[in-house]
């Protein structure tokens, strides 16, 4: 598995680090009640297939990189910057 | 047909032809008392023991593959029960004691083998918290022992003890661990079934879960409907997509976990040794095999396969702790997939489905729990109670954070265990 960085261009797997699901991007409200909180702590939707996910390019240009892959046959569709994603994500919102 | 020294003695002598099949091969019927969904160990011990212990034996499994062709498959086969919290505790205590009487019970050769297991420990730390660990298993019944340097030596004298960074201080010795053969436990567990009555379905994949007004009252699988009035969900390592049809979202994410096995090689290791800050565990199969296997990949997955840097950093963890092994060619590697729950611990319960009972999150240790998994599910599908040796493996912990049972001690999140 290798990962294509925006900024650094195809990468070995091993300077990357993962941190789970891209659903950790959409934290709730701080008032948010309990349910929301859990959903977003624990449940996951967890495919056999395409997923989006979060990763760290540690031994790179230490970005946090959104990446959309598929988790049956390991192929890597799309990455890109976790906060092009999150501020596109908060645009949408208003 | 019981097996025996007799039987295997004519047999032998006519020709094995009187071998039959272990089991049917029935079709669906329309309705069953229980479904199970998923014939892997899980789901084949729950079954039998539905049948043995509570008479329930108007019982179908649907399994989508067949028989032994899961996780059940596809793991290191370590028997073991040397956990150090409530809860876990006692589930793998009374798990590892229906282990001990499996093989006269199914009247099946698991090959289980208690030539138990030896974790390493590297400082003064790790030897403090093994010598707790080792009074929990002693306080729950079990056995464990503190060997130091010397001890873990004249037990496996090919270590490299005085490695610069983890030179060996000792292990932690559990007498009745082990192995077994995993296709065998299977089969045994689908012969002792199939032999009280449960139908087992293999090439059945379930596709939708049929609920009304809150119960269950059925499945849609691909060869028919079929009614039910209680469903299992039994199938670790797709949990997510099995709880899906009932509309629920489970605390698990799937990973990849790694093993290696080297060609037949003369008996050499005669115990299980894990090698925790390697992230490394080997034993010996009866074949001569080295079987041996690291950490997860650390990546959401169900490709039962991994990625290289995985085995490359299990080959060097080899390298650090057994330089013999060097010398040995691996023949084959594989993947299973790992049902993990944000606290390292595994889920058996009831849901808010009436008639819908839930058994996954089995993490790393699967496999060594087959037996006792399917007995307290058995026993909660047919009481409606959680069995005394897993009432703590409540689905509702993380909702709560009452109870949760973190054993490695890094925290309640996904992708910490």
């Amino acid at each position: 598995m290798r990962i294509t960085c925006p900024y650094c261009g195809t990468r070995d797997l091993r300077e990357f680090s993962y941190r789970g699901a891209a659903s950790d991007l959409e934290r709730p409200d701080a008032e948010a009640p309990p349910e929301e909180w859990h959903a977003y702590l624990h449940l996951r939707d967890n495919p056999a297939g395409v997923t989006r996910d979060l990763w760290y390019h540690e031994m790179g240009c230490a970005s946090w990189l959104v990446v959309t892959r598929n988790t049956v046959t390991h192929e890597i569709l799309a990455c890109d910057l976790a906060r092009d994603v999150a501020l596109k994500a908060r645009e949408a919102k208003r | 047909m019981r097996f025996s020294a007799w039987q295997v003695l004519k047999e032998g002598l006519t020709g094995n032809r009187g071998w039959g099949a272990h089991w049917r091969d029935p079709e669906p019927k329309p309705a069953y008392d229980v479904i199970i969904i998923g014939g892997g160990g899980h789901g084949l011990a729950t079954a039998y023991y539905l049948a043995k212990e509570h008479g329930i034996t108007n019982v179908a499994v649907l399994e989508k593959g067949y028989i032994g062709g899961g996780n059940v498959g596809r793991n290191t086969t370590i028997v073991r029960a040397n956990y150090g919290l409530p809860g876990n505790s006692e589930f793998y205590s009374h798990s590892l004691k229906l282990w001990e009487g499996l093989e006269a019970d199914l009247n099946y050769n698991v090959m289980h083998s208690q030539r138990g297991i030896i974790n390493l420990f590297h400082s003064d730390g790790a030897r403090d918290a093994a010598a707790r660990r080792g009074n929990a298993m002693i306080n729950q019944g079990d056995d464990a022992v503190l060997l130091d340097r010397e001890g873990v030596r004249a037990m496996l004298p090919f270590l490299d003890y005085d490695n610069i960074r983890f030179p060996v201080y000792g292990g932690l010795y559990h007498a009745r661990g082990g192995t077994a053969r995993h296709d065998a436990v299977a089969w045994g567990f689908a012969r002792g079934a199939d032999r009280r009555g449960v139908d087992l379905i293999q090439n059945c994949e379930v596709t939708g879960i049929d609920i009304e007004q809150g119960r269950v009252t059925g499945v849609q699988t691909t060869r028919g409907a079929i009614k039910a009035k209680k469903v299992a969900m039994v199938a670790a390592g797709r949990s997510g997509q099995v709880a899906a049809m009932a509309g629920m979202r489970l605390p698990i994410e799937s990973h990849i976990l790694q093993a290696f096995v080297t060609e037949g090689l003369k008996p050499c290791l005669d115990t299980v040794v894990t090698f925790g800050m390697g992230h490394f565990y080997i034993s010996q199969s009866d074949k001569g095999g080295l079987v041996f296997g690291g950490d997860l990949d650390f990546y959401a997955s169900y490709a039962a396969r991994g990625n290289l840097p995985q085995a490359e950093h299990v080959m060097e963890a080899a390298m650090t702790l057994m330089p013999m092994i060097g010398k040995a060619r691996v023949l084959r590697s594989w993947g299973g997939i790992m049902d993990m729950s944000p606290d390292g611990s595994p889920i058996i319960d009831t849901t808010h489905i009436d008639g819908l009972f839930l058994n996954c999150g089995w993490c790393y240790g699967g496999f060594k729990a087959v037996p006792g998994s399917g007995h307290v599910t058995a026993h909660l599908i047919a009481t409606g109670r959680p069995h005394a040796a897993a009432t703590k493996y409540r689905l509702d912990r993380f909702a709560t954070g009452i109870g949760l049972m973190d054993e490695e001690g890094t925290g309640s999140q996904h992708n910490l265990h």
